[in-house]
């Protein structure tokens, strides 16, 4: 049997509103996952560093704030400085289609928009680890 | 008999079981006299004023503000001709969180989600041309509260408008940022000696404002059931009259000015329910528990926003018949004032066209509906008599669950309603994942979405906050302003009130983020330890 999938959910930014990123971090636990929750305001070091610390194959970020364009890009260069890019990074939260294609391009794996079912988040990335 | 309705499990939003019929045997010792008396009676089941809407409507107070205080106010003068009665602050993170707009921290977030205002010179543009003697404005901020109202009263000194005239209402409810919204910066105590500043300082000078407003929106848009926002909110409530008590307060000095803020959300009934029990708790409470013997002390008024959590991603015009169903549920629960969430809010701040609709929605139900003619027209539905029975019931179970804990802040500490919170949310997620409970367009009924406009913000506005905020700091007297900071901090660690030092450095231009940075200093930051 595979060890469970290692999963960092983090809550980059200012903002506070942390149902979202626990609602998902209970899901993949329930789902036989290894979650850690990082907890508030998160920079992308501290983010990176917990990832490399911690040894995850998957960050979850959550932004509602619409500063994902300012965060995410922060913390893809870093996983690329630290040579961490087998590291699967998926976004949720209010993204507009434009930016999540924009992001995608920078190498982020998934963006999960408002409505997305916790179902299709576990089965994402149980077939992106997977894969890798 | 048809199988599939007889095993059907009917509840509210909130999980409580509805019953297939109420009559009159559902109310038990039910006494109309005594749970309800009439409109603008004690204990005012049925709303606080004997003619209700008959004699003045709600104030439709539209929260709104965004990227720089310029742009803002010009929405503002927009919404005032579009015939809205008060204005409603929205601040971004960065002045949410006490850091100025050139904050490492801030970049990225400045004028986001909501107007970025770092010193007096913002809040002077603000309320350009605005009034504050006419206007009543209505500021959410909560950690930084007293620093934001120390620039605003300044503002209203400079329009010569006297402080006692000033009106208005300031979110400045702690409790709530540490059980839900989680935008803190001070540990529990030290952030609770502020909050009492400010009732302590409004009551001896601003005595038409309101130096609170006790909020339960957040609780439930972080997942809470209608009990655990009704309940919680509450408990602040009487957490924040034990202080203000302790500070050696009368309960009638300031009991008046203590205002609420509550969810409006899907379920109309429970709703209802939920403002009626509200009111009628209150009541017995301040009279009950602090002896409070002002007529204005034992009435519990709010401000209800629709719920901004029910808003869908997808088909977002259905969420403009979401908040319609949604406001005529604050009215019908006797709201005082109200804010209608516009379609476009799942996406975005929203634009001018989706605000409109949202402002025309409560016009609508005001001037078209006949809803207005007669204060609470649902009172005596069995139904609903019921419902806002079992909701003051459950929510005296919580108080006592919380009273043993050693009140409010002990049970903050030991992550009660936060857990609490957590469990409803997973909960409602849950349910919605397997259908049992429909989202119209999201788990059922869904079809291609349509395109719409959204309002955008662009760095633009972070770049002229700063730059706005490097010439101040240039050009502003620095002496006068360390020395008011040197002040503000003694006062900090001593026991006075901290209200006349904030005004004095935000009249001297010190900036949101070095006054915080003072208060910091003396008082720590606060960390919760994160669970899930």
């Amino acid at each position: 049997m595979n060890p469970p999938i290692r999963v960092l959910v983090a809550k980059p930014g200012l903002d506070g509103h942390d149902r979202g990123a626990k609602v998902i971090a209970r899901a993949l636990r329930d789902a036989g996952m290894e979650v850690i929750y990082t907890g508030l305001r998160q920079t992308p070091e501290m983010i990176v560093n917990s990832a490399l610390q911690e040894d995850v194959q998957v960050i979850g970020l959550s932004i509602l704030s619409g500063a994902h364009n300012a965060i995410v890009p922060r913390v893809m260069d870093l996983l690329r400085e630290k040579e961490m890019t087998d590291v699967k990074v998926i976004v949720g939260g209010i993204v507009p289609d434009d930016d999540a294609d924009a992001l995608k391009k920078q190498g982020v794996a998934a963006v999960f928009q408002p409505g997305a079912s916790l179902d299709s988040i576990v089965d994402f990335i149980r077939q992106a680890v997977t894969a890798a | 008999m048809d199988m599939a309705v007889a095993e059907k499990h009917y509840t509210t939003i909130s999980g409580v079981p509805v019953e297939p019929l109420y009559g009159p045997e559902q109310l038990g010792d039910f006494d109309p006299r005594r749970d309800l008396a009439t409109p603008g009676e004690f204990p005012y089941t049925r709303g606080i004023h004997e003619t209700m809407y008959r004699g003045r409507l709600w104030t439709m107070r539209q929260f709104s503000g965004f990227a720089t205080p310029e742009e803002t106010n010009r929405r503002y003068h927009y919404l005032l001709e579009q015939g809205q009665t008060g204005l409603s602050v929205a601040f971004d993170l960065p002045t949410l969180m006490g850091y100025d707009a050139d904050h490492a921290l801030a970049e990225g977030e400045v004028g986001k989600c909501g107007a970025s205002i770092s010193s007096l010179e913002d809040m002077e543009i603000l309320f350009r041309g605005i009034p504050l003697g006419d206007v009543t404005v209505s500021m959410t901020i909560n950690s930084p509260a007293a620093v934001l109202w120390a620039m605003y009263l300044a503002v209203a000194e400079q329009q010569g408008v006297e402080l006692a005239a000033v009106s208005g209402t300031l979110q400045n409810d702690i409790l709530k940022e540490y059980i839900a919204q989680k935008e803190y910066i001070f540990p529990p105590r030290p952030s609770m000696r502020l909050v009492t500043d400010t009732i302590e300082f409004g009551a001896r000078h601003t005595p038409r404002f309101n130096p609170i407003s006790i909020s339960g929106y957040h609780i439930r848009e972080a997942g809470s059931t209608a009990v655990q926002e009704l309940a919680f909110t509450l408990r602040d409530g009487i957490e924040y009259v034990e202080w203000a008590l302790e500070r050696g307060m009368r309960i009638d000095e300031f009991a008046p000015r203590l205002s609420f803020f509550f969810n409006a959300h899907n379920d109309f009934f429970e709703e209802i329910a939920k403002y009626r029990a509200a009111r009628k708790l209150w009541a017995y409470a301040m009279r009950d528990r602090f002896g409070a013997s002002e007529e204005r002390s034992l009435k519990l008024r709010f401000h209800s926003q629709t719920a901004g959590c029910s808003l869908t991603w997808q088909q977002p015009y259905n969420n403009v018949v979401r908040t319609a169903i949604q406001a005529l549920a604050a009215v019908l629960g006797g709201t005082q004032s109200l804010h209608t969430n516009s379609l476009d809010e799942a996406y975005a701040l929203p634009s001018e066209q989706a605000v409109t609709i949202a402002l025309r929605t409560q016009q609508i139900i005001a001037h078209e509906s006949g809803v207005t003619n007669t204060p609470d027209p649902l009172g005596g539905s069995y139904f609903l008599e019921r419902l806002t029975l079992d909701m003051e019931h459950a929510a005296t179970d919580y108080f006592r669950r919380i009273d043993a804990m050693g009140g409010m802040i002990a049970a903050i500490e030991k992550g009660f309603p936060q857990s609490e919170i957590a469990n409803a949310s997973y909960q409602y997620q849950r349910a919605v994942e397997a259908k049992e409970k429909v989202v119209v367009g999201v788990n059922a009924f869904q079809s291609e979405d349509q395109p719409i406009e959204l309002l955008q913000i662009d760095h633009t506005a972070e770049e002229h906050q700063v730059s706005k905020l490097a010439a101040l700091r240039s050009r502003r007297d620095n002496g006068r302003v360390g020395r008011s900071l040197d002040v503000l901090r003694r006062a900090a660690e001593g026991t006075d009130n901290m209200m006349p030092a904030i005004l004095d450095a935000v009249r001297a231009y010190a900036t949101l983020g070095e006054i915080c940075d003072a208060l910091r200093g003396v008082f720590g930051s606060y960390q919760e330890t994160a669970h899930i």
